[in-house]
């Protein structure tokens, strides 16, 4: 595979997309481009520094917020998954939050990924040139959408028209245990809301894949199709291989908005604060819909605990992001963008 | 104050969810409002702010409208932000007086005292609730239930309509042999509370989980909000679950009659206003405090009720804010104010309750 690969990307067909290095006419003359040189490159370190600072103080922030009530939970804030801050003792973890928030999340990806993906390939090689835009348009289009719609449209379409889906998963495929229901009540469940999420991520995934898959350089296209490759060859060995880094992002950045998504969840969910696998059953919470739902009537302590939680959810999301970044890295030597 | 800053995020949230019940009740209620009151408005210039509950914001936002339109020279804005955020504000100095679903805190008490500068911070019952138990089963038009079979019902020991204690107190009624769906809230609430503290005090044997805003019990199905919940009952077959009394009329949904042993009671406004009246105080003065009486038994006295406060300062109100707080307050218990709660699905305060509240609101200086 590797050696065919290589035929395919001689390093020449890369170039134009390197930065130019001759010095261009814009910066010829004298001292004043120095200064705007120095000027500028201050401004873009500040700017730089800036955006640390601010991740660095909302991070303070959550952990000075969050410090007074974890010290009076009676609960292991890691593993207990009860939610009773404002009794006494107060009791609070975040175990299902965090179970529920990462299962609706992934199930969400792998529904939206793959359709994103899919959507993004057509648009960008396959669709004719004069529907294409109009593709293009329509998905991002979905992006505009506020996500209170979408909840709405969840609970009040997607809900009910689904109970039979969910009730035949339940009948054929009840013996894997996502599929079972026990409690013969298909609704306001995780699996709902990871549809929903899914169709709020879909536009994030399909808008960054296309901008990648559409800065192939026809040079590789080119040269796939013209070494005999049929169409989904030249997709596997010079489109694939260039955008996989832009693939990840674009899936990472959709789990960003998956993990975080608040008021769809918090509408559609019979929130509860159980570990359930059984993911059509009522039932589920997580992190964002959780602060969303119990933030109004808090006692003090009730505070800090939502707090808490939410700087789980932002170290998590933090992790997400740092792997995907690992990924890209790791991935660009053998991508061929350089 | 980071406090308020974060809340506000999530009050927009909270807009848009009550949009359409906000005009809905605009539509319905707006000549009401002009056509009565204004011979009881002592009209003051100003601008005020205040926040808190979202459970009473449309009975404020209907006597804010009536008061402005009667005082073109006055402002009042009034934000639902919920009760502990309200406190929080009122507190803080933001506002000139909070509402709220429950009384001070011993140690909110202080705080407001100190807040307010020459005098006590009191809080004033102003306008009354009744939480209703409404249900959606084909072919049943009238339910009576007692304090023991709703906690069966809430804690998840009762699951068929047809059960034999729901069958020995519905003689004459046919009931299915469903599934009961039962629906709670999802999001903490004073509704919640009220609610609970009703079973923990009428059923004590069979609710065991004691009162708090958030549900407690396993089972069930949750949605979020009186809205949520409301529309969940009645998108639902077999569905049960508590809501307060406006949203049950706005949804057009079917409720119980509650039976405290001194017979069935059906939730409306005069039932739930007979059983306010009767609530005793927690302390004496113009500091009103209600200990509602769950277990009251009279025939004409609904005994799943709940009232809000407005806590503003009895003495030392800046004074820009207390002319109109005073002029307002007076207004809101006012016969004129007060007839119109019924109409939007709250209770009126009365009786010899009612006397003090105007004594307690005629005391601000």
């Amino acid at each position: 595979m590797a050696p065919k690969r290589q035929n395919l990307e001689p390093d020449d067909v890369t170039t134009p997309l390197r930065a130019p290095e001759a010095p261009t006419k814009g910066v010829t003359s004298g001292v004043s481009s120095r200064r705007g040189d120095a000027v500028f490159s201050l401004l873009s370190r500040g700017s730089g520094i800036l955006v640390l600072i601010i991740m660095g103080a909302i991070g303070l922030f959550l952990l000075w917020k969050a410090i007074p009530a974890l010290r009076v939970n009676s609960a292991n804030f890691l593993t207990s998954s009860e939610w009773f801050p404002d009794d006494s003792p107060a009791t609070f973890g975040i175990a299902a939050l965090a179970f529920g928030t990462l299962i609706s999340s992934i199930i969400a990806m792998l529904i939206a990924v793959p359709i994103g993906l899919g959507v993004a390939l057509y648009t960008a090689h396959y669709a004719p040139k004069r529907i294409a835009p109009t593709l293009g348009y329509v998905v991002d289009l979905l992006a505009a959408v506020p996500s209170i719609i979408f909840g709405l449209w969840g609970l009040q379409v997607l809900m009910p028209n689904t109970v039979d889906l969910w009730k035949w998963l339940d009948d054929h495929l009840g013996f894997i245990p996502i599929f079972q229901n026990s409690e013969d009540i298909y609704t306001r469940s995780i699996a709902i809301a990871s549809v929903v999420l899914a169709i709020m991520i879909l536009p994030t995934v399909t808008a960054i894949s296309r901008e990648v898959f559409a800065q192939v350089p026809t040079g590789h296209i080119e040269a796939a199709l013209a070494l005999g490759a049929t169409r989904w060859e030249t997709m596997r060995t010079a489109v694939f291989p260039f955008s996989r880094p832009g693939m990840v992002s674009a899936s990472m950045l959709g789990l960003g908005r998956a993990l975080g998504e608040t008021i769809a969840v918090a509408l559609i969910l019979s929130a509860t604060f159980r570990i359930n696998l059984q993911i059509t059953e009522p039932g589920g919470n997580t992190f964002a819909a959780n602060i969303a739902l119990k933030w109004n009537e808090a006692g003090t302590i009730g505070l800090g605990a939502l707090i808490a939680s939410g700087l789980v959810l932002y170290v998590i999301t933090f992790a997400v992001n740092m792997a995907a970044r690992l990924v890209i890295e790791r991935r660009r030597d053998f991508s061929g963008a350089n | 104050m980071n406090r308020s800053t974060l809340r506000r995020g999530l009050v927009p949230v909270g807009i848009v969810l009550s949009l359409a019940l906000a005009l809905s009740a605009c539509g319905d209620s707006n000549d009401s409002a002009g056509s009565g009151g204004n011979s009881s408005i002592d009209c003051t210039t100003g601008s005020i702010k205040a926040s808190g509950s979202t459970a009473q914001k449309n009975a404020v936002a209907e006597w804010v409208n009536a008061y402005q339109s009667a005082c073109p020279g006055a402002t009042i804005n009034y934000q639902g932000v919920g009760s502990s955020a309200g406190v929080a504000d009122f507190i803080n100095k933001q506002t000139a007086f909070a509402g709220s679903d429950s009384a001070l805190k011993d140690e909110e008490q202080g705080k407001a005292d100190d807040r307010c500068s020459t005098g006590p911070a009191i809080n004033i019952p102003m306008v009354g609730g009744a939480i209703t138990l409404a249900y959606n089963v084909a072919g049943v038009d009238s339910l009576t239930l007692t304090p023991t079979v709703i906690a069966g019902i809430f804690n998840g020991s009762i699951t068929k309509w047809n059960d034999p204690k729901i069958v020995a107190i519905n003689s004459g009624v046919t009931l299915p042999s469903a599934t009961i769906a039962q629906f709670h809230r999802t999001d903490g609430s004073g509704t919640t509370d009220n609610f609970t503290k009703y079973l923990a005090a009428a059923a004590p044997t069979a609710w065991t989980l004691g009162n708090s805003k958030e549900w407690k019990a396993k089972g069930g199905q949750g949605a979020k909000g009186n809205d949520g919940v409301a529309s969940a009952i009645k998108s639902t077959d077999n569905a049960i679950g508590y809501v307060e009394l406006s949203f049950a009329q706005d949804a057009n949904l079917k409720v119980a009659a509650v039976d405290n042993g001194g017979g069935a009671v059906e939730p409306n406004a005069d039932t739930a206003s007979a059983a306010l009246a009767k609530a005793t105080r927690d302390g004496s003065g113009d500091n009103i405090k209600l200990k509602i009486d769950y277990t009251i038994n009279d025939a004409d006295a609904y005994p799943i009720v709940l009232v809000a406060y407005e806590i503003t300062c009895q003495k030392g109100l800046a004074s820009s804010d207390q002319a109109l707080t005073k002029s307002f307050l007076t207004y809101t218990a006012s016969d004129d104010a007060q007839g119109l709660l019924a109409d939007i699905g709250y209770v009126p305060i009365a009786g010899q309750l009612l006397t003090d509240v105007r004594a307690s609101v005629a005391s601000i200086s």
